[in-house]
This record gives C-alpha cells, sequence and structure tokens, in this order.
C-alpha cells in the first residue's frame, strides 16, 4: 500500500539528525530565541508546545533555513543536501496555495523539487488520495476550504518526500473533522520515514503525534523528551504548570 | 458652493454648443455627411485605411511586446528584492508613466538624428522609430504596474518559495504567472497609452505617407486640413478599439474576482 521512499533516512545521504548549536535569535535589541542547543532524534516525529510568544515558529522556520540565526548555527548530517530542493519541506499555519487547480499545485512543486519527470504523474496520484482529494484534483486550490488547503498542503509535501517535514501549528484553524483527517494524513507522512517536527497548541494532539516533545517558553527550550515522560513526568516546574493550565511566573 | 455651481453651468452650456457644433459639421455638411462617409469608409475597408490602421497596430503592438519583454521581469524583480535605491526607482518609474509623449518624442529623435548617438543606423522617420518611441513610452507603465501588481503576491509567497528553494528566477517567473491576470491589465493600459498618443510618433515618424502615417497622427493632420472625413473615420476606429481594450480589461477582471 504505501511505498516508503526511496533515499529516506537510515542511509548514508540521509540529512538526520539535526542539531543546534547555541542559536540565538534577536531582533532590534529583542531576544526572541536564547542559546538553544539540541539534537533531535533521527527518527520518530517530534511535537514542540509551549506558550504563545514562545519562539517555537520562529525556532521551526530557523531550523527550515527560511531566516539565519543572529548567533549559533544549525547543523545536518549533510549540510550540502540539506539543500537540495526537496529534501525538506514545511507547512504554515495558513496554507499558501497558488492561484492554480490542486494538481497544478502538487505539480509546480515536484518541478521545483526537480522530481523526475517520470515519477510525477505516481507520485501526485498517491498523495492525492491519500489526501482523499483525488475528487477535487481540478479545482481551483483557492476555492477549496482551509480543511482541503491544508490537506492539500499536507500532499504537496507528501509528493515532494522529504526527509524532515515542519509543520506549523497544521491544524490552528480547523474544525475537529478537518483535523482528524490532516493527522492521519500526518501519520501516514511519517509512515514513509519522514520525520515530523510539529508545532501545535493542542496538547492532546502533540500526546497522539509525538514520539519526542519540546517545550519552549520565553525563547528558551525548557524541556525535551520522550513524549509519554514529557506529560507523566515533567521535569521542570514550567512545565508542570503549562500542561497544568497555569502560567508559572504568574503564579 | 456657489462658485461651483457657476462653474457646472458655463460647462454644461459650453459643452452643449460644441455637441451643437459637431452635430452640424457632421450631419449637416454639404450635400452628404461626413459622418456617414466616414462609417462606409469603415465598413467597406478602405485600402488607405487599413493600411494606417495596420500600422498604428504594428507599432503600438510591438512597443507593447518589446515593453513588457523588457518590463515584466524588471518590475517582478523590483516586488522580490530590496536593493539601495529601491524607492527612488520606484518614484522614478511612477513618475515616467505620465511622461509627455512629445518630450520622449524630442529625446528619441535627438538619438537618432544624424549627429545623434545611435543617428548613424538611419532609423529615424520609420517604423521601427515609432516602436522604439513607444517601447520606452510604454516601459515605466509596464515596469511600475508590474511591480504593483506583484508586491503582495511576493509577500504572500515569498516563504512558500523560499521553503522550494526556487532560484530567483523562477521565482520571478512563477510570480509573473501568478499574477497573470493582473498583468493582462497591464498590457492592456500600456497598449492604450501606445495606441493613443500622437506626439512621440509624430515627432520621429514624421507622418510620412504609406511610410509612418499612422492614426493619429493621421487624425491630426486631416482635421488640421479641414478633411473630417478619413478624421472621423479613424476616430471611428480609434474609438472602437479603445473600447475593446476596456470591455477586455472589464472581462479580464471579471474573471480574475471569480478565480481567487
Amino acid at each position: 500500500m504505501l511505498v516508503p521512499n526511496q533515499d529516506v533516512n537510515h542511509q548514508t545521504n540521509s540529512i538526520l539528525p539535526l542539531t543546534l548549536e547555541g542559536v540565538h535569535y534577536q531582533v532590534d535589541g529583542l531576544q526572541l530565541l536564547s542559546d538553544i542547543s539540541i539534537q533531535f532524534p533521527p527518527k520518530g516525529t517530534i511535537t514542540i508546545v509551549g506558550p504563545n510568544g514562545a519562539g517555537k515558529t520562529l525556532l521551526l522556520r530557523i531550523c527550515h533555513g527560511l531566516l539565519s540565526p543572529s548567533q549559533g548555527r544549525i547543523l545536518w548530517a549533510d549540510n550540502a543536501k540539506a539543500l537540495v530542493p526537496g529534501v525538506q519541506s514545511m507547512v504554515f499555519q495558513r496554507p499558501v496555495m497558488l492561484r492554480r487547480s490542486a494538481t497544478d499545485n502538487l505539480m509546480f512543486a515536484m518541478k521545483a523539487s526537480k522530481v523526475p519527470v517520470e515519477q510525477r504523474a505516481v507520485r501526485l496520484e498517491q498523495a492525492l488520495e491519500h489526501a482523499k482529494l483525488s475528487s477535487l484534483k481540478d479545482r481551483p486550490a483557492k476555492k477549496m476550504s482551509g480543511g482541503e488547503q491544508q490537506r492539500l498542503a499536507l500532499a504537496r509535501c507528501f509528493a515532494l518526500q522529504p526527509q524532515i517535514l515542519f509543520l506549523d501549528e497544521p491544524t490552528a484553524h480547523l474544525d475537529p473533522v478537518s483535523i482528524s483527517h490532516v493527522e492521519r494524513l500526518i501519520h501516514t507522512i511519517a509512515e514513509t520515514g519522514c520525520q515530523i517536527v510539529m508545532v501545535t497548541h493542542d496538547l492532546a494532539q502533540a500526546r497522539r503525534l509525538g514520539s519526542f516533545t519540546a517545550f519552549m517558553k520565553g525563547g528558551q527550550l525548557v524541556e525535551f523528551s520522550e513524549t509519554e515522560t514529557f506529560f507523566t513526568n515533567p521535569q521542570s516546574e514550567a512545565l508542570s504548570a503549562f500542561l497544568r493550565g497555569q502560567d508559572f511566573n504568574n503564579n | 458652493m456657489q462658485i461651483n455651481t457657476y462653474i457646472a453651468g458655463f460647462l454644461l452650456i459650453y459643452i452643449a454648443k460644441l455637441v451643437k457644433y459637431m452635430y452640424r459639421i457632421t450631419f449637416m455638411n454639404d450635400s452628404a455627411s461626413s459622418f456617414q462617409t466616414a462609417l462606409q469608409l469603415v465598413t467597406s475597408g478602405n485600402p488607405e485605411l487599413v493600411e494606417i490602421v495596420a500600422l498604428s497596430l504594428k507599432v503600438s503592438l510591438s512597443a507593447v511586446v518589446f515593453a513588457s519583454l523588457l518590463g515584466m521581469p524588471v518590475g517582478a524583480l523590483m516586488a522580490m528584492r530590496s536593493f539601495p535605491g529601491r524607492a527612488a526607482l520606484i518614484t522614478l518609474f511612477n513618475s515616467l508613466m505620465g511622461l509627455p509623449p512629445v518630450v520622449l518624442g524630442l529625446v528619441v529623435y535627438l538619438l537618432l538624428s544624424r549627429a545623434g548617438p545611435l543617428g548613424e543606423y538611419g532609423l529615424l522617420f520609420t517604423p521601427e522609430a515609432m516602436i522604439l518611441a513607444q517601447t520606452l513610452l510604454v516601459l515605466p507603465i509596464i515596469i511600475a504596474l508590474t511591480r504593483q501588481a506583484l508586491s503582495d503576491l511576493h509577500v504572500e509567497y515569498a516563504e512558500h518559495f523560499h521553503s522550494l528553494r526556487l532560484s530567483m528566477r523562477a521565482e520571478a517567473f512563477a510570480l509573473l504567472w501568478e499574477g497573470r491576470y493582473a498583468l493582462l491589465t497591464t498590457l492592456l493600459a500600456g497598449f492604450g497609452r501606445a495606441s493613443a498618443e500622437v506626439g512621440a510618433v509624430m515627432i520621429v515618424g514624421g507622418n510620412i505617407n504609406h511610410v509612418t502615417r499612422v492614426m493619429t497622427t493621421s487624425i491630426a493632420m486631416e482635421t488640421s486640413r479641414g478633411d473630417f472625413t478619413l478624421a472621423l473615420a479613424l476616430g471611428i476606429v480609434l474609438v472602437s478599439i479603445v473600447i475593446l481594450i476596456n470591455a477586455m480589461v472589464s472581462v479580464v477582471q471579471m474573471r480574475e474576482r471569480r478565480h481567487q
């Protein structure tokens, strides 16, 4: 049923694991991220939680290379390969769609990522099928509902077969049914061997999808552990308070 | 407020007089009405008329094509990248949109005249000179409107394109394609400017019969000679083209709205 990615992970040309070395980010003297150092495990889905303004989305953007850290380094197992189009991919909170049909949106991304021409049709069909969008393939992407667009954005990444996929609150604006569709699709993508790094405000979702979970607060990475431990046995007072729904600083 | 009422009153009287006068010269002139003869010229496909219209379209369409090939990538780059002097450049192109065609005609005339830097090519008083002048006339419009149209799109797509690791060239082409409906309006605006101007083509083309005579220069000449028939016929064609262009703009904009 699922065709595992041909050259993903566990092989010599894998770009994983991702390592952050003393990453700082500041704008106009404002310290938005401070001294984040971590080596993510090379396998498994990583979920990132934390209050608003903790720097979660910013961290995702820096990891993906959309922004450069003010200080520190982002290191991959193969730094040159990490720059190759299609090796890493990202889905934004509000899906970005070209003013073209669903099919053309996927085709554009595959062409940009230099997916071999002969593979494109198969990957397109597979991606749309997993996203349950096959019947909407000719519809203008901009005309789709929020949930459909988000699934299309994920399908677009699926078609690229990246080694790592960054998701920035992919279900933030969706209804429960759409959320379950999107989560299923994320799970499917993870099954192909692609590492997922996902920011979410939904703790239950972080627990459902994550193998590892990180807690960020005030621009710092406070805690990182296996998801089960993270929720059952938090180490820091800040995380305990956050999980109880309290702001540590205000209590 | 009273002053405005007076001005409006005078304007109305003036317009009424003008309409009456135009009615008289077109419908009551001598034996046959100039207007009817002009209509006949248009419908019968008079060879002289066809020649003039064809040259007009050739010159203006070529100018729009050249200006677009040059101006759209420049406009896209200006929408996508910030560089020193960008704001000044934007102001410059915005101002050049309103450049008087006669001034541009003068500059191109000096460039192409025998003593000018491009004099050796002997382009003055040829259709090519007219295409060059109109290209330069339309270029600022294409650049400025392209930049305007693509700026918002760039904000929308910058991160997605960065995420896909698109090259600058690929990004520019993708933006141009995403903005295709808005750009069609830009093209039509450019064509409207080119086909309607008389100053530049008159100066560098010289309105030579069978060589550089286009609709606007022809209308100016025939009117000054008092021969309204051909002038009116050309006027009818020119106005029809302008209406057609505007209708096309409306259709394109409606389509654009439907697709987004």
